[in-house]
């Protein structure tokens, strides 16, 4: 790709050639990218190759450096079988995040834009009530649904089931059996959502769908409406117009839109550990931060390995975005 | 048009015509449009709701609340700010708030700055690794934070400070200046992205009239492209307000004491704190989530804007 840009950038000339500046300019454009690139790069580029790297090793974070020592794939071997269980049921909690993120606020955010985009009443009214719970954080967000929605006394599920006598409640949050289990090969133990996980996808989702719902309108409003009416001239039905005119024009943001959901997928922590992080309620982020310190000292290369997995899973679709972005401008 | 656009399938032509003859009115009421209203407004019940619900609670005594079989949904006996006010005290939430100003500040302030240094090199002019440096940026802003802490936590604990600046570890990790690097480093690849998409919007004439005119390549940044980006800078600075402010993961893992801690991630504390007393705990979440609040209401234009500014390239 870096070969493609090198040609194309010469032979377009749209911005001015570095080499028509002066020393001084030169110096001062050298400054003003070097510092944050110096910056970016110490604190996010090199640990995200560190993190590879000590994936490989063993080290508990406390003595130095000296002490690092190479296993080889002894912690991913690790993590596969010994720990065999929370890493599982992580990638299942992970998956399922996924997978409901997509099916449910996703595409109700994307169905909440078609809708305000069709000039009705109050659009202004309703859109700032949608996007609303976005400008919170979702630690903050977990704790209100824990006070108000899952509170066993006096919440909003307990009350409406008529559950909030003592003796009769039901602990949403606590609740860690397993709505269904299955077995898969070469898992000891059987695998399934928790009722608690699932529970608190509802929270979740409350605020994905008003995220997702901004960027797509933002997309539909650059949509030029003279192709949709041109389809309805010819007889096309709604349905059948979105699908083959408005949802395929807007594959940039559709790329986006799927890139976003699946990364908010996988770096959900903030919810989670902000109600301590119960049972049933394991993620892959959160296996990563366990093993930062403890019980003298860290279990860094164990770590590293579930950043890896980590890794791996967002990094095609990283490449994704950034070739649906940046592909105008290398031609 | 826009009647067969809203919802044609759900509500048939014959029902239409029917409503429109038994009226007999000039603009017979639509039926799809009621429906479509009936589905926004029961949408928007539901997103109102959590908020609304902890509003109401945090204003009752829990035992009040608690024990009626109603729960929440019951008439006042009382209504108090006192549940604020204790949160207040007990959360030490003042601390945490200066902590959080202390933070939230610079680091916007660096940001943007350091962003638009970025996005200006790369959008003005044309070097051999533009494209490779907003895409090393924007790859690193997408990259759950997760897959970075362990190395960043060591290299954190590794470098030295003065012990003005670190009196507590000695180290970058424990300190606010250490945050403050952090949030700069990760933010600085989406700012960077939504500034050099806009100003590659700017006509090219106007940094070359400048620079006939002897301006130096600093002061066609100060005095020309960056009065020009006022609109993208007021976006994004709202942006990464509510951002930076809501930071809970970099805030829990690099700052090990509490009480260095700033606002959104001593939340933590809240829910062990007063585990049981859930209107307590509403409360605490409210004042937490107000300074957010206030500033989408006040700035949801540019909130949005700065989003789409994201999404959508120039």
């Amino acid at each position: 790709m870096s070969t493609d840009l090198t040609t194309a950038v010469p032979r377009k000339r749209r911005r001015r050639r570095y080499s028509q500046l002066t020393s001084g300019d030169k110096r001062a454009l050298g400054f003003m990218t070097g510092i944050p690139t110096v910056i970016h790069v110490a604190f996010v580029t090199v640990p995200a190759l560190l993190t590879i790297f000590l994936s490989f090793t063993k080290w508990d974070g406390l003595h130095g450096i000296s002490s690092v020592r190479f296993v080889g794939f002894r912690n991913y071997w690790e993590i596969f079988t010994v720990f065999e269980d929370t890493l599982s049921a992580a990638i299942f909690n992970n998956v399922i995040l996924l997978v409901f993120l997509f099916f449910g606020p996703t595409l109700f955010g994307i169905l909440l834009a078609y809708l305000l985009d069709k000039n009705i009443r109050g659009t202004r009214v309703y859109q700032s009530i949608y996007y609303f719970p976005v400008v919170l954080s979702l630690a903050v967000v977990g704790i209100i649904w824990k006070s108000v929605i899952f509170s066993p006394g006096q919440g909003l599920l307990n009350t409406v089931l008529g559950r909030t006598k003592a003796g009769h409640q039901i602990d949403w949050l606590g609740d860690s059996h397993k709505v269904f289990s299955f077995h898969i090969p070469f898992l000891d133990n059987a695998i399934g959502p928790s009722k608690n996980f699932l529970v608190i996808l509802a929270a979740i989702a409350w605020r994905h769908a008003g995220y997702i719902m901004v960027l797509y309108l933002a997309g539909l409003k650059s949509f030029d409406p003279s192709l949709r009416e041109a389809a309805m001239i010819d007889g096309a039905n709604e349905w059948k117009t979105f699908r083959r005119v408005v949802f395929p024009t807007l594959k940039p943001i559709n790329v986006i839109v799927v890139v976003i959901t699946i990364i908010e997928a996988l770096r959900t922590y903030d919810i989670i550990a902000a109600l301590r992080a119960p049972l049933g309620m394991e993620l892959i982020s959160l296996e990563v931060t366990k093993n930062l310190l403890g019980e003298g000292g860290g279990n860094v290369g164990r770590g590293s390995a579930y950043g890896v997995v980590l890794l791996v899973l967002c990094i095609g679709f990283i490449i994704w975005y950034l070739v649906n972005n940046f592909r105008e401008e290398q031609t | 048009m826009s009647a067969t656009v809203a919802g044609g399938q759900v509500v048939s032509e014959g029902v239409r015509e029917r409503v429109a003859t038994a009226t007999g009115r000039r603009r017979p009421i639509r039926w799809s449009r009621v429906v479509l209203h009936t589905f926004l407004i029961s949408t928007a019940i539901v997103m109102i709701m959590p908020i609304a619900l902890a509003f109401y609670a945090s204003l009752r005594p829990y035992a009040e609340t608690s024990s009626r079989k109603g729960g929440l949904f019951t008439f006042p006996k009382k209504l108090s700010f006192a549940n604020y006010s204790s949160a207040f005290k007990q959360g030490d939430m003042g601390r945490h708030l200066w902590v959080t100003f202390l933070i939230v500040v610079p680091a916007l302030i660096l940001t943007l700055l350091l962003a638009s240094f970025v996005a200006f090199a790369v959008s003005r002019y044309s070097f051999r690794f533009n494209l490779v440096l907003l895409m090393l940026f924007t790859a690193g802003n997408l990259m759950p934070q997760q897959v970075i802490i362990l190395p960043l936590f060591q290299i954190y604990s590794r470098i030295p400070l003065p012990s003005s600046i670190s009196p507590n570890s000695g180290h970058l990790n424990n300190t606010i200046f250490g945050l403050v690097l952090i949030h700069i480093a990760f933010q600085i690849g989406f700012c960077t992205f939504v500034l050099s998409n806009y100003m590659k919007t700017i006509p090219k004439e106007l940094g070359e009239a400048a620079s006939v005119d002897g301006a130096s390549v600093p002061k066609q940044f100060y005095r020309v492209i960056l009065p020009i980006c006022r609109p993208a800078l007021a976006a994004l600075a709202t942006l990464e307000f509510t951002w930076i402010y809501n930071d809970f993961f970099w805030a829990v893992t690099l700052v090990s004491r509490g009480n260095l801690r700033p606002i959104t991630s001593s939340i933590k504390n809240l829910s062990g704190q007063f585990l049981t007393d859930d209107n307590l705990v509403a409360a605490g979440s409210l004042m937490i989530a107000l300074p957010t609040l206030i500033v989408y209401l006040i700035l949801q234009k540019q909130f949005i804007s700065g989003l789409t500014l994201g999404a959508n390239k120039g």
